[in-house]
C-alpha cells in the first residue's frame, strides 16, 4: 500500500469514499508518523491517539453506510489555541497549566461535525505571539525543511517553521496530518505556510467564529486552515467557516463551495500589484518570485495592474499598537484566581505578580507591557487612537483598490525561513516578518499564501493574494493558478524519521 | 425662591455654605438573564450557581449582548425624557480584582446609550428639575467574601455580568433632602417602568454621591465621591457629614483633596478610600468583541408607545380627574401598585372619598401592621364597595369605620355585611323624629337653652346618633333637630 501520509486531503477523501482504505487505517498511519517524527519536530504538544481512533471508528461506520460528511475520516492537527472539550488546552503558555476546557470551540465543532478526526493539539507561539514558534512554553517547532549549503548538501541548522502556527505548518509539511487548523492575527497562518511550502488562508474577519479560541487580539484574530494544496485548503475552510451567534463579530453569510469556485480560473481577473510592497531590503529572489507569479497569472488570462496602497508603511507600527493593546486586556483573565497556574503570594497583588511573571513568557510579557502602555491615560490618543485612524486609512486604501482590481498579489514574507535564534534577540527584526501580512488583518480582508518557488538555499517561498471582503473564492482561483504553474514543494529529506530511529 | 435657597444653606463659622451634589446611581436591570450571557440573574442561590462560561471568563469566551437589557435601558431613557442614542459603544474598563473574572468590566464610556434627560423632584413644596447627564449599560462584578477562611477570600460570581444601568445626574442637587428626593423619585420611575426593582436592601440600587461645598455664587469646589451608599437614609446622612467635614477643613484654611471616600453609618463619618493619585488608570478602549450597538428608530418608537403612564403624569391626572390635592396625589403615585389600587377604588366613585380611605384608613392600618399594598387584606373591590355605600348614604362615615374593621379582619362583601348586620344608616324621618322627640322630652332644660345657644345642637345630634346606634343619617338628624328646637 502507498504511504497514506503522502496523500493530499482531497486524495484521502476520495480514497476513503472508494474504500481503498479505512478511516482507521488512515488515522493509524498518521499516528505512526507522529510517533516517529514528532520527537524531532515538536509539532504536536499533545497527540490524542485514543480520541483520534474513536473518531475514525465513527467515520468508518458512516463510510460503510455510504453517508459520509464532507471531511469524513480526515485526520487533522488542531492548533492548541482552540479549546477542546476534555482535552488539555494551553495556548502553549505555562499560565494555563493543565487547563482542560469543558467546551469545544465553534470552529473545532464544525470540523468534527463534518467528520474530521483530531490527531492532537499542535504547537504554536505562546498565545500566538511570535513569528517563529520559538516562544512556545513547549519549546520550538523544527521545520522539516533544511537549507542547502554552498556545496549543495543540506545543512544541519534547525530552521523555524514560521509562527505563530508553526506546529500547524510543520505538521502539514512533514506529513504528520492531512491539514491543520491555524489562527492568524498578523500573519500567523500565511507566514508559516510560506516558510514550509504549504497553503494557508486567513479568511475575512467574521468568516469563522472566534468562540472558543484563546483570544490574542480580538479585532484581528481569525481561524483558517494550513493544508498541502489549494483545494485541500478550500475544503477545510468550507467546513470551518460559518455563522455563529455566540460571536458577535461573526458574519451571517452563506459559505460558498470554495473548491468549485477554485476551478473557475482567472481569465479576465484583474490582479493588482501594489508598488508600496517593494520594500527596502527585500531580497532579489523574492522580487523575482513576485515577477514569476505575475507572469503565471498573465499566462492564465489575468490582467495585471499596478496599484497604490499609500498607507502600507504605517500598517506594521499601527499593528504593534492595536494587537498588544487588545492582548493586554484579553490576557488579564489569566490571573491565577479561577484556573490555570497560581503561584502563591503574600497578598492578592503579590499573587497576581508572581503568577503572571511565572506564567507568561518574555514575548507575551513584552506585548502586555506595550499594550498597557499604549492604552494608558495620556498615551491613548497618541498611540491607540492614532493606530485606529491608520487602520481606517488602510481599509480605505483597499476600498479604493477594489475599484480597479479584483485581487492583490504580493510576496508573503520578505525573506525565506531563518534558523533558530537568528531573530529572537531582535524583536524588531522578528516583527518585520509580518510586514506583508499585517495589513490584511488590519483591513479585515482575506489573505492566502501559496507556495511559489524555492530560495537559493532550497527553502520555500510563498506568494500572497489579498481579496475583497468575503471573496475567498477568488483567492482560491488565483492560488490554484500559481499552484498549477509552480507545482508542489516537499522537504527534500525526511530527516526527522531518521532521527527518531535513534531514540 | 431666594428664601427657599437660603434655607438649604449650611451655616459655618465664616458664613453660609452651599453644598453641591451630583449622583451616580447604579440600578440593576430587571431581566431574566445577564447583560452578555444567558445565566439567570435571580437573587440568592448557592454561590456560583448562576455562572456561565462567559461570566467566569473562561478562555475563548465571548460576550453577546442581551436585547432585553438594551430595551430596558432605552425604556428607562424614555422615562427620564432623555435623548436615546441610536449608536452606542461598549468599552472595556480594565482593572484587576478577583471578583472581576475578565480583568475588565464591559461598560459604556464615551458613547452611552442614553444622553441628557431630566427628573422632576419636589422638596418642601418646591418643584425642581434635576438634569440627567447620561445613562449607560455595564456589567456588575461578582462578590468577594472575606470572612469564611482565615487566610483566603472566596469569590461568588452569581452577580458577575448582571446588567446595571448607571444613571449620572448633573451637579444640580443642593441639599441632602434634594438628593434623597432625587433617588426616591428615580427609584419610583424605574419601578413604574419595570426596568429595575430598585431594591436597595438587595443592592439592586446603590448610589455614588459626589459632594462639594462652596460659598454661594462662587465656582464649584473640589469634590469627593462617596462610594456605594445603599439606603436613602444613609445618602442623607453621608451628604450631611461630608459637607460638614469639607466646610470644617475649608474654614480651618485647609484644602479639599479630590478622593474617593466611604460612608460608615456606624460612626457617622466618611473615610478616605483612595486619593486621586491612587486612582486607577482604567485604560478604557472599545471592546473589540462587540460591534457598536445600533438601534433602529422604529424599535425605539415601539418601546415608547408601550411605555406606562409615569408618576408625574399620573399625579397630574389624579388631580384633574379625581380632584385630589397635590399632596394626596403624590402619596398615591409614589408606588405604582398604590396608584393602581387607588384607581380601582376610585373609578366611577367619589375620588376624594376614595383617596381619603386609601391614604388614611388603608395605608394607616398597613403601616401600623407593616404590610404593603400587595398584601392588603382588603381588596380594592371591597374598599370601592365601602366608598360607594358612604357616597350613596347607605352608611355613615362612622359606621364605615366599623365596616372597614370587619373587612380587614373577616373579609366579605361590604353591601352584604351592611345588610345582614343591620348597619344601614337610618334615613326614615319618622324614626328619626321619634328619637329626636324622646331626647328633647328627656332634656327639657337643654332644649330651652338651645334656642339661645345654637351650638348645643351638636350635643343633641350626638345624643340622637347614640340612641340610634350610629345608624341615623347625621344630616337628617341635624335638620329635624333644628326644626324641633327652633334653631334658625
Amino acid at each position: 500500500m502507498t504511504d497514506l501520509t503522502t496523500l493530499t486531503l482531497t486524495q484521502a477523501r476520495d480514497g476513503l469514499r472508494k474504500k481503498d482504505f479505512s478511516a482507521t487505517e488512515l488515522t493509524e498511519a498518521f499516528l505512526r508518523a507522529i510517533e516517529a517524527g514528532n520527537g524531532s519536530l515538536n509539532a504536536f504538544v499533545l497527540p490524542t491517539p485514543d480520541h483520534a481512533l474513536a473518531q475514525a471508528k465513527a467515520s468508518d461506520a458512516r463510510l460503510a453506510a455510504s453517508d459520509p460528511r464532507p471531511l469524513e475520516g480526515i485526520p487533522l492537527g488542531h492548533k492548541d489555541l482552540f479549546c477542546t472539550n476534555g482535552v488539555r488546552t494551553t495556548a502553549c503558555s505555562r499560565i494555563l497549566g493543565n487547563f482542560v476546557p469543558t467546551y469545544e470551540s465553534s470552529v473545532g465543532a464544525n470540523l468534527w461535525n463534518a467528520g474530521a478526526v483530531m490527531l492532537g493539539k499542535l504547537n504554536n507561539d505562546e498565545f500566538a505571539m511570535g513569528s517563529s514558534n520559538e516562544t512556545s512554553a513547549f519549546g520550538p517547532v523544527v521545520s522539516p525543511w533544511r537549507r542547502k549549503g554552498k556545496d549543495g548538501k543540506l545543512t544541519e541548522a534547525k530552521l523555524v517553521p514560521g509562527g505563530s502556527s508553526g506546529g500547524s505548518s510543520a505538521a502539514v509539511a512533514a506529513g504528520l496530518c492531512l491539514g491543520a487548523t491555524a489562527t492568524d492575527t498578523g500573519g500567523s497562518i500565511r507566514q508559516p505556510a510560506a516558510l514550509t511550502g504549504t497553503v494557508g488562508i486567513k479568511p475575512t474577519y467574521g468568516r469563522c467564529s472566534r468562540w472558543g479560541i484563546v483570544a490574542f487580539a480580538s479585532s484581528l484574530d481569525q481561524a483558517g486552515p494550513i493544508a498541502k494544496t489549494v483545494e485541500d485548503a478550500a475544503l477545510m475552510l468550507g467546513a470551518m467557516a460559518g455563522y455563529d451567534p455566540k460571536d458577535s463579530t461573526c458574519v451571517d453569510a452563506p459559505v460558498p463551495d470554495y473548491a468549485a469556485q477554485m476551478r473557475q480560473g482567472v481569465k479576465g481577473l484583474r490582479v493588482g500589484v501594489p508598488k508600496e510592497y517593494r520594500v527596502e531590503g527585500m531580497s532579489k529572489e523574492i522580487e523575482a518570485l513576485w515577477q514569476q507569479g505575475i507572469a503565471w497569472l498573465k499566462a492564465a488570462g489575468a490582467t495585471i495592474h499596478e496599484i497604490s496602497l499609500p498607507h502600507t508603511k504605517y500598517a506594521l507600527p499601527a499593528y504593534y499598537i492595536v494587537a498588544p493593546a487588545e492582548a493586554s486586556s484579553n490576557l488579564a483573565r489569566y490571573d491565577g484566581v479561577r484556573y490555570g497556574l497560581r503561584v502563591p503570594g503574600k497578598d492578592i497583588i503579590d499573587m497576581y505578580c508572581e503568577t503572571r511573571a511565572a506564567g507568561f513568557g518574555k514575548e507575551v510579557r513584552r506585548r502586555v507591557l506595550i499594550g498597557t502602555y499604549v492604552l494608558s491615560a495620556g498615551y491613548y490618543d497618541a498611540y491607540y487612537l492614532k493606530a485606529q485612524k491608520v487602520r481606517t486609512l488602510i481599509k480605505r486604501d483597499f476600498d479604493e483598490a477594489w475599484n480597479t482590481v479584483d485581487v492583490v498579489l504580493t510576496p508573503t514574507t520578505p525573506s525565506p525561513a531563518f534558523a533558530f535564534g537568528e531573530k529572537t534577540g531582535d524583536p524588531l527584526a522578528m516583527y518585520l516578518e509580518d510586514i506583508f501580512t499585517v495589513t490584511v488583518n488590519m483591513a479585515g480582508l482575506p489573505g492566502m499564501s501559496v507556495p511559489a518557488g524555492l530560495s537559493s538555499e532550497g527553502t520555500p517561498l510563498g506568494l500572497q493574494f489579498i481579496g475583497k471582503p468575503f471573496d475567498e473564492g477568488t483567492l482560491f482561483r488565483a492560488g490554484k493558478v500559481i499552484e498549477d504553474a509552480a507545482g508542489r514543494f516537499n522537504a527534500p529529506d525526511k530527516w526527522w524519521l531518521a532521527g527518531s530511529k535513534g531514540r | 425662591m431666594a428664601r427657599a435657597q437660603t434655607s438649604k444653606l449650611i451655616r459655618g463659622g465664616t458664613g453660609d455654605w452651599e453644598v453641591v451634589i451630583g449622583m451616580e446611581v447604579h440600578a440593576q436591570v430587571a431581566s431574566r438573564s445577564k447583560l452578555f450571557s444567558g445565566s439567570a440573574t435571580a437573587f440568592g442561590g448557592e454561590p456560583n450557581s448562576h455562572v456561565s462560561l462567559v461570566d467566569a471568563a473562561m478562555p475563548g469566551m465571548l460576550p453577546v449582548i442581551n436585547e432585553a437589557c438594551v430595551a430596558q435601558a432605552v425604556r428607562t431613557g424614555l422615562g427620564l425624557k432623555a435623548e436615546i442614542h441610536l449608536r452606542s459603544i461598549f468599552d472595556r474598563k480594565n482593572y484587576f480584582y478577583p471578583d472581576l473574572p475578565q480583568g475588565y468590566q464591559i461598560s459604556q464610556y464615551k458613547h452611552p446609550i442614553v444622553g441628557e434627560g431630566e427628573v422632576e423632584i419636589e422638596v418642601e413644596g418646591e418643584t425642581k428639575t434635576v438634569g440627567i447627564e447620561r445613562l449607560h449599560l455595564e456589567q456588575d462584578a461578582g462578590k468577594s467574601i472575606h470572612d469564611q477562611h482565615p487566610d483566603y477570600s472566596y469569590v461568588d460570581l452569581n452577580r458577575s455580568g448582571v446588567a446595571l444601568m448607571e444613571i449620572v445626574s448633573k451637579p444640580d442637587l443642593r441639599s441632602a433632602k434634594e438628593a434623597q428626593a432625587y433617588v426616591t423619585k428615580l427609584r419610583t420611575i424605574l419601578r413604574y417602568l419595570g426596568t429595575s426593582d430598585g431594591d436597595m436592601e438587595k443592592g439592586n440600587l446603590r448610589a455614588d454621591v459626589n459632594v462639594s461645598v462652596r460659598k454661594p455664587g462662587e465656582p464649584l469646589g473640589t469634590r469627593c465621591e462617596i462610594k456605594n451608599v445603599n439606603s436613602i437614609r444613609f445618602i442623607g446622612q453621608a451628604i450631611e457629614v461630608e459637607a460638614r467635614r469639607q466646610i470644617d477643613i475649608l474654614e480651618d484654611g485647609g484644602k479639599i483633596s479630590q478622593e474617593t471616600r466611604l460612608f460608615d453609618p456606624g460612626r457617622g463619618e466618611t473615610r478616605s478610600m483612595r486619593s486621586k493619585e491612587e486612582a486607577h488608570d482604567y485604560r478604557y478602549f472599545p471592546d473589540p468583541d462587540l460591534l457598536p450597538l445600533e438601534l433602529e428608530q422604529g424599535w425605539v418608537d415601539d418601546l415608547a408607545k408601550d411605555l406606562p403612564e409615569l408618576p408625574d403624569e399620573k399625579r397630574a391626572r389624579f388631580m384633574t380627574d379625581y380632584g385630589l390635592s397635590a399632596y394626596d396625589a403624590s402619596v398615591l403615585v409614589a408606588e405604582r401598585e398604590s396608584a393602581d389600587y387607588f384607581e380601582a377604588v376610585a373609578t366611577g366613585r367619589d375620588g376624594k372619598t376614595a383617596a381619603n380611605w386609601v391614604i388614611n384608613e388603608l395605608f394607616g392600618r398597613m403601616n401600623k401592621e407593616g404590610r404593603d399594598i400587595e398584601h392588603s387584606p382588603v381588596s380594592a373591590k371591597q374598599l370601592g364597595g365601602l366608598v360607594e355605600l358612604i357616597s350613596s348614604g347607605v352608611i355613615s362615615g362612622k359606621i364605615a369605620k366599623d365596616l372597614f374593621e370587619i373587612l380587614w379582619t373577616e373579609g366579605g362583601d361590604p353591601a352584604e355585611i351592611v345588610e345582614t348586620r343591620g348597619m344601614k344608616q337610618v334615613t326614615d324621618t319618622g324614626a328619626i323624629e321619634k328619637a329626636v322627640d324622646e331626647i328633647i322630652a328627656a332634656n327639657p332644660d337643654k332644649a330651652e337653652q338651645a334656642k339661645l345657644k345654637p351650638n348645643l345642637l351638636g350635643w343633641f345630634v350626638g345624643q340622637v346618633m347614640k340612641s340610634s346606634g350610629g345608624k341615623a343619617n347625621p344630616s337628617a338628624v341635624s335638620d329635624i333637630l333644628k326644626t324641633k328646637l327652633g334653631i334658625e
